[in-house]
C-alpha cells in the first residue's frame, strides 16, 4: 500500500477503484430489493403474517392470493414479504455475533501470540474437527428450539471460520513495515489494532462478512426446514418450504417460491462479494473455495 | 514414516475423545437433568430421587461419562427417552439407508467432480472453465433443499419418471430401487459436486504451473506420460484432502436430503431426537456421525502421507 511509509496519512476508501459491472448491478439490485422489502414489508403486505384468507389450501398462483395460498390457506405473498424480514434479520444478527467473537479473538491471538494463541486455536480446532451441522443439532437438542438458542448456536458455529480468517489476517498485516514503524514509535497494542491492523484488513473482512452472511442464511434456513429453527406462526423462508412441501404434488408452488427467494438472495450476495474481491485484490469467492 | 502415521492415529483418537467430551458435556450444561426432563412438569421430589438413582444420575459426572463411553465402545448406546427402546435397535434398522445414500452419492460425485475439475483445469480461462465457474458459484450458493425440490418438481411431479419418496422395499428389483433412489442420490451429489470440482481444478492447476512439469514438457515427454507419471502422483495427495473436506458437506447434505425425500435413515432419527429432546438418542447419533467423519478424515490424511513422501518427515 502506498501509505505504508506514512501511517498518519488518510487511507483510500476500501471501495475506491471499484468499477460497476452488469453482474454487480443486477446482484446489487436484487439485494437492495429484498432489503427494502425487509424494512417496509409489513406496510405493503396485502394480508397479515399468520392471517388465514381462504378456505382453499394450496391454491395455485392467481387464485386466493396473488401467489396462491399455503397449507393453512394463508396468503403466500404476504408470508414471503414478512419472511424476508425474519430471514435477513436473523442472518444479520448471527453474522454480527460471529464477527464480534471471531474477529476479536482472532486479532487478539495474532497480536498477543504465545499461550493465548495456542489455547484459543486449539479450542477452535476441536470445534472444527466436528461437522458444524451436527454441532448445531446437538446444542439445539440440549437447549430446545428458541430464537435465542438458534442465533447463539449459529453465531458460535460461524465464528470458528471468522476466527481463522482474522487470525491469519492479523498475522499477515502484523508483520508489515508500517506496523513495525508504529511499534518503534512506541504505540500501544490498542492503537496498533484499531489504527493499523483493522483499517488494512477491512477489504477482506467485508468480503468475509458477505460470505458468512450467505452461509448463515443457508444454515438458518436449513435448520428451519428441518423444523428446528424458526417456529410457526412466524414466517421464515426456510420454514415456509418445510410447511408446504406436501403441496408440491397438488400443483402448488408454495414450497418452491420461498426456496427460490433464498436462492436469489444467496446467489446475489455471492456474486456481489465475488465482484468486490475481484476488484479489490484479484481474489474471488471461487478462489477462496479452491483453497 | 510409521512414526508419523502413528502420531496421526493418536491425534485422531484424541480428537474422537474430545468430541465425546463435547457431546457428553453439552448435556451437562443443561439446567436440571435427564430425570427432570423425563418426568416433566408434574413430578414429586421422591419420584425424582428414585428415578435419579435408577438411572445412576446421583453419581458424579466423570463416573457417568466413563460409564457412557464404556457402553458406547461395547455397542450399548443407551435407552431412548421417547420410545423406551434401546437406541442400538432403533439405529440398527436405519443405518443401512443412510449408508447406501452416502455411498452411492460418493461413488457418483467423486469420479465426476475429479473428471470435471481436470477438464476445467486443462481449459483454464476458456469458455468451458468460465461456464463451469458460474454454474458452481450458483450451485454453492443455493440451499440443498432447493436443488432437491426442483428435481422433485421436474422428475417426480411433472414427468412422473422417478419417485419422490425414497422408501425402498426388500423385494424391489433394480429399476424400482433406481426410481426410488435416483432423486436423493442426485441431490446429494449436486450438493458436494461443486466444491469438489473447484478444489480439484485448483490443485491440478497448481501442479501444472509448477516448474518441474514445465521442464518435463520442454524435454518433449508425451502428454500421456507427463500427466500419468509426473503430474498425477503429486496430485493424489491434494485430491485425498479434497475428498475428505467434502465429507463435511456430505454430512449436512444427507440430513437435508433425507428430510426432503422422506428417507427413513439415521439423520431423520437424529432430527426427530433433537425436536423431542431425546438426549441418549442425540448423543448416540452425534457420536456415530462424529466418529465416521473423524475416521474418514484420518484415513484421508494417512493416504496423503502414503502418496506424498514429503509429508513423511516433520518440518
Amino acid at each position: 500500500m502506498s501509505d505504508a511509509t506514512d501511517p498518519i496519512a488518510p487511507r483510500a476508501s476500501v471501495f475506491a477503484g471499484l468499477r460497476l459491472t452488469w453482474t454487480a448491478i443486477i446482484a446489487g439490485s436484487v439485494l437492495l430489493f429484498w432489503f427494502t422489502l425487509a424494512l417496509i414489508g409489513p406496510w405493503i403486505a396485502p394480508h397479515g403474517e399468520a392471517e388465514i384468507i381462504s378456505s382453499t389450501t394450496f391454491a395455485p398462483i392467481g387464485e386466493g392470493g396473488i401467489l396462491g395460498t399455503d397449507k393453512l390457506g394463508r396468503d403466500v405473498l404476504s408470508r414471503l414479504i414478512y419472511g424476508v424480514r425474519t430471514t435477513m434479520l436473523l442472518a444479520l444478527v448471527t453474522t454480527v455475533i460471529s464477527f464480534a467473537c471471531g474477529v476479536t479473538l482472532g486479532f487478539a491471538a495474532a497480536i498477543l501470540k504465545g499461550w493465548f494463541d495456542v489455547i484459543v486455536s486449539r479450542i477452535v480446532e476441536a470445534f472444527m474437527a466436528f461437522p458444524s451441522t451436527l454441532l448445531a443439532l446437538v446444542i439445539i437438542g440440549v437447549f430446545g428450539t428458541s430464537i435465542t438458542v438458534l442465533v447463539l448456536t449459529v453465531g458460535l458455529v460461524l465464528s470458528t471460520g471468522v476466527f481463522r480468517v482474522s487470525r491469519a489476517l492479523g498475522y499477515d498485516v502484523g508483520v508489515m513495515d508500517f506496523v513495525e514503524a508504529a511499534r518503534a514509535r512506541g504505540e500501544g497494542t490498542w492503537w496498533i489494532l484499531t489504527r493499523e491492523i483493522l483499517p488494512n484488513s477491512m477489504a477482506p473482512l467485508i468480503a468475509e462478512f458477505g460470505l458468512r452472511f450467505t452461509f448463515s442464511i443457508l444454515f438458518l434456513s436449513g435448520l428451519s426446514f428441518l423444523g428446528l429453527g424458526v417456529q410457526e406462526p412466524a414466517a421464515d423462508w426456510g420454514l415456509m418450504v418445510q410447511e408446504n412441501v406436501g403441496g408440491l404434488f397438488l400443483g402448488s408452488s408454495a414450497a418452491l417460491l420461498p426456496a427460490a427467494c433464498i436462492a436469489s438472495l444467496t446467489i446475489s450476495m455471492n456474486l456481489l462479494v465475488d465482484w468486490f474481491q475481484q476488484r479489490q485484490q484479484g481474489e474471488t469467492v471461487l478462489e477462496k473455495i479452491d483453497q | 514414516m510409521f512414526r508419523i502415521i502413528l502420531r496421526r492415529l493418536l491425534q485422531g483418537l484424541l480428537t474422537l475423545l474430545l468430541a465425546s467430551i463435547i457431546i457428553f458435556g453439552a448435556t451437562e450444561i443443561l439446567p436440571g437433568d435427564v430425570a427432570e426432563a423425563v418426568l416433566g412438569q408434574n413430578r414429586t421430589e421422591e419420584a425424582l430421587a428414585t428415578l435419579r438413582e435408577q438411572m445412576g444420575l446421583d453419581r458424579p459426572a466423570i463416573v457417568r461419562y466413563a460409564d457412557w463411553l464404556g457402553g458406547m465402545l461395547q455397542g450399548d448406546l443407551g435407552t431412548s427417552l421417547a420410545t423406551d427402546r434401546p437406541v442400538a435397535d432403533m439405529i440398527g434398522s436405519r443405518i443401512w439407508n443412510t449408508l447406501r445414500l452416502a455411498l452411492l452419492a460418493a461413488a457418483i460425485s467423486v469420479p465426476l467432480s475429479l473428471a470435471l475439475g481436470l477438464w476445467a483445469a486443462m481449459r483454464a480461462g476458456g469458455a468451458v472453465d468460465k461456464t463451469m465457474a458460474m454454474t458452481t458459484l450458483a450451485l454453492i450458493a443455493v440451499p440443498e433443499f432447493f436443488i432437491g425440490l426442483v428435481l422433485m418438481k421436474i422428475f417426480a411431479v411433472e414427468l412422473g419418471w422417478l419417485s419422490a419418496t425414497a422408501n425402498t422395499r426388500p423385494y424391489y428389483d433394480f429399476w424400482q430401487n433406481f426410481r426410488a433412489l435416483a432423486l436423493p442420490v442426485a441431490t446429494l451429489s449436486f450438493a458436494v459436486l461443486a466444491h469438489m470440482m473447484r478444489m480439484t481444478r485448483s490443485s491440478v492447476i497448481n501442479i501444472f504451473t509448477s516448474a518441474y512439469i514445465e521442464m518435463a514438457a520442454l524435454k518433449g515427454l508425451p502428454k500421456r506420460r507427463l500427466v500419468l507419471r509426473h503430474a498425477l502422483p503429486n496430485a493424489l495427495s491434494p485430491i485425498f484432502t479434497v475428498i475428505a473436506l467434502n465429507l463435511s458437506y456430505m454430512v449436512s447434505g444427507v440430513i437435508i436430503v433425507e428430510t426432503v425425500f422422506g428417507v427413513p435413515g439415521l439423520t431423520r432419527l437424529l432430527v426427530d431426537g433433537v425436536s423431542l429432546r431425546d438426549i441418549p438418542l442425540i448423543q448416540a447419533c452425534a457420536m456415530i456421525f462424529g466418529s465416521v467423519y473423524i475416521l474418514l478424515n484420518l484415513l484421508a490424511d494417512i493416504l496423503s502421507i502414503l502418496a506424498n513422501p514429503r509429508l513423511r518427515y516433520p518440518k
